[in-house]
């Protein structure tokens, strides 16, 4: 018995496994597109890439989660793009050298949903701030995203806009996607913010309704951002800039605009005129 | 209640009509946990026997860190092997992170402990009963281990699927590091998840069906295997 030969065989046995599923590196028919929760929950991104596959042939792999993440996993040098809704950390992210270009290719805007009931009365109102107020005073259950996406930094934001730091038990930190925060507010009869698109889509609203909407501080832009091929040249750049071109023409921004969820928009093409 | 039901019956209706989306995620659920299971099995069922037959120096350690490991969390794992895979990671030449490949290597290193575990045990056993036999045809222990494996195969094959059965169910892991892409990474259990958390509870149903069932079968399949094993001793 020798050592040896135990782990020679070890070895041996470890990389049969991993070589040959590593054989396939980099090929530029496929590209990652870091990108958020909101974008996938509400469908947008299920619906129009398929078309861009067809047209091009570039497969893309989405992998969707909050936008700090998203921003986080194309800074590692996982993904060959982004697509984001936090203007905050976008701007840090171009600072910091990561992103070449920053485009502007959807809008939509926040609402604030809760229960039928509104124990804050929240409904009728207009100002974001005081509804924030309100269901603060009233200790209203209020579901935070807690995961530091674009939704999750809106909601902060706004907090501080308001000058308030919430806490307490009424205020809940999930933790979770858009989805996952929809889900909690449903269950604890509680409030949320949430991105238009996602509570469209959303499949189970029984007991929840729109509380307040239409605020300019509700503004909800998704942007693309083009990674700096100085800090990441082993992000993709040919398939990532054509991606970004399609979306961007008007062919792209003609999809964005025709996708509907029973018959309502979801998002708004760049150029239409925001209230 | 009355919601449950209506999930219940849409989640049939899926099953029934041959969803394509819902049958591509079973697909890549079992062709993921297959390979895993297989290559932790072609590593582990040698070493599991080996470590019954030979004699040296770190084989407690290797016997304790198998069973110590034994119920390793995904997530961490999930954790330790994104950090590793990611471009800027040492192993981010291999360019695996966000595809099948990475969600395999992840199931193998959680099914590798088990099958090295469950098969030392047993192999332990056979040893006992037949070591000196082999031994008295003066093998040596390289040669004994396939002859060992040969007759605890049911013994083995229990390890087995053992190993199946938990790449299977796990869903941490594979979530991190395969990124839940659709049509690519997505499998039953990180498209449970997704489901649920966008409300669509019909397709998160028909899936979590599906993974039951077949979770039960290996596992009563490992059950009887187990049982046949000892009747025959």
């Amino acid at each position: 018995m020798k050592i040896p030969d135990l782990q020679r065989a070890i070895l041996v046995g470890m990389l049969s496994v991993v070589v040959p599923i590593a054989g396939h590196a980099v090929d530029t028919r496929t590209i990652v597109l870091a990108s958020t929760t909101s974008l996938q929950d509400s469908g947008l991104l299920a619906n129009i890439l398929p078309k861009f596959t067809a047209e091009t042939g570039i497969e893309v792999h989405v992998v969707a989660q909050g936008t700090g993440q998203a921003l986080a996993t194309a800074e590692h040098g996982d993904a060959d793009l982004v697509l984001v809704h936090d203007p905050d950390a976008e701007a840090a992210f171009m600072a910091a050298g990561d992103g070449i270009t920053r485009t502007e290719i959807a809008w939509n805007d926040f609402i604030i949903v809760g229960p039928d009931d509104d124990p804050a009365h929240i409904a009728g109102q207009t100002d974001v701030l005081n509804a924030f107020r309100d269901i603060a005073e009233t200790k209203s259950p209020f579901v935070s995203r807690g995961d530091k996406s674009g939704t999750d930094a809106r909601e902060k934001r706004l907090w501080r806009e308001v000058g308030m730091s919430p806490g307490g038990s009424w205020y809940r930190d999930i933790g979770g996607g858009m989805g996952a925060a929809l889900n909690a507010a449903t269950a604890m009869n509680a409030y949320t913010l949430s991105d238009r698109g996602t509570w469209l889509s959303y499949g189970h609203k029984t007991g929840m309704k729109i509380v307040l909407q239409g605020d300019h501080r509700l503004l909800n832009f998704y942007d693309v951002i083009l990674l700096n091929p100085r800090t990441h040249p082993e992000a993709k750049q040919a398939p990532a800039h054509r991606l970004l071109d399609w979306l961007a023409s008007a062919e792209g921004q003609k999809v964005i605009a025709d996708y509907t969820m029973n018959g309502k928009k979801l998002f708004h093409p760049e150029a239409d005129p925001k209230p | 209640l009355s919601n449950v039901f209506d999930a219940g019956h849409r989640a049939l209706e899926l099953l029934f009509r041959f969803d394509p989306a819902l049958l591509r995620i079973i697909a890549l659920s079992l062709a993921v946990s297959f390979s895993a299971a297989a290559a932790a099995s072609a590593v582990g069922l040698p070493l599991g026997a080996a470590l019954a037959v030979a004699r040296f120096r770190g084989r407690y350690l290797l016997i304790v860190l198998a069973n110590a490991m034994f119920g390793l969390p995904p997530v961490v794992v999930g954790l330790g092997l994104y950090l590793l895979l990611s471009r800027f990671g040492p192993l981010g030449m291999l360019h695996i992170l966000f595809t099948p490949a990475a969600m395999i290597l992840a199931q193998f290193l959680l099914a590798l402990p088990i099958v090295v575990a469950i098969s030392h045990r047993t192999m332990s056993g056979v040893w006992r009963e037949y070591g000196d036999a082999l031994l008295v045809d003066g093998l040596g222990w390289l040669q004994a281990v396939p002859h060992v494996l040969a007759i605890g195969r049911l013994g083995a094959l229990t390890a087995v699927l053992a190993g199946l059965g938990r790449s299977i169910s796990e869903v941490g892991a594979i979530l991190i590091v395969g990124g839940n892409i659709a049509g690519y990474t997505r499998t039953m259990t990180t498209a449970i998840a997704l489901e649920t958390s966008e409300g669509n509870f019909a397709f998160a149903l028909a899936l979590g069906g599906v993974l039951i069932v077949i979770s039960i079968a290996v596992s009563i399949a490992a059950f009887q295997i187990e049982a046949g094993f000892r009747r025959v001793k």
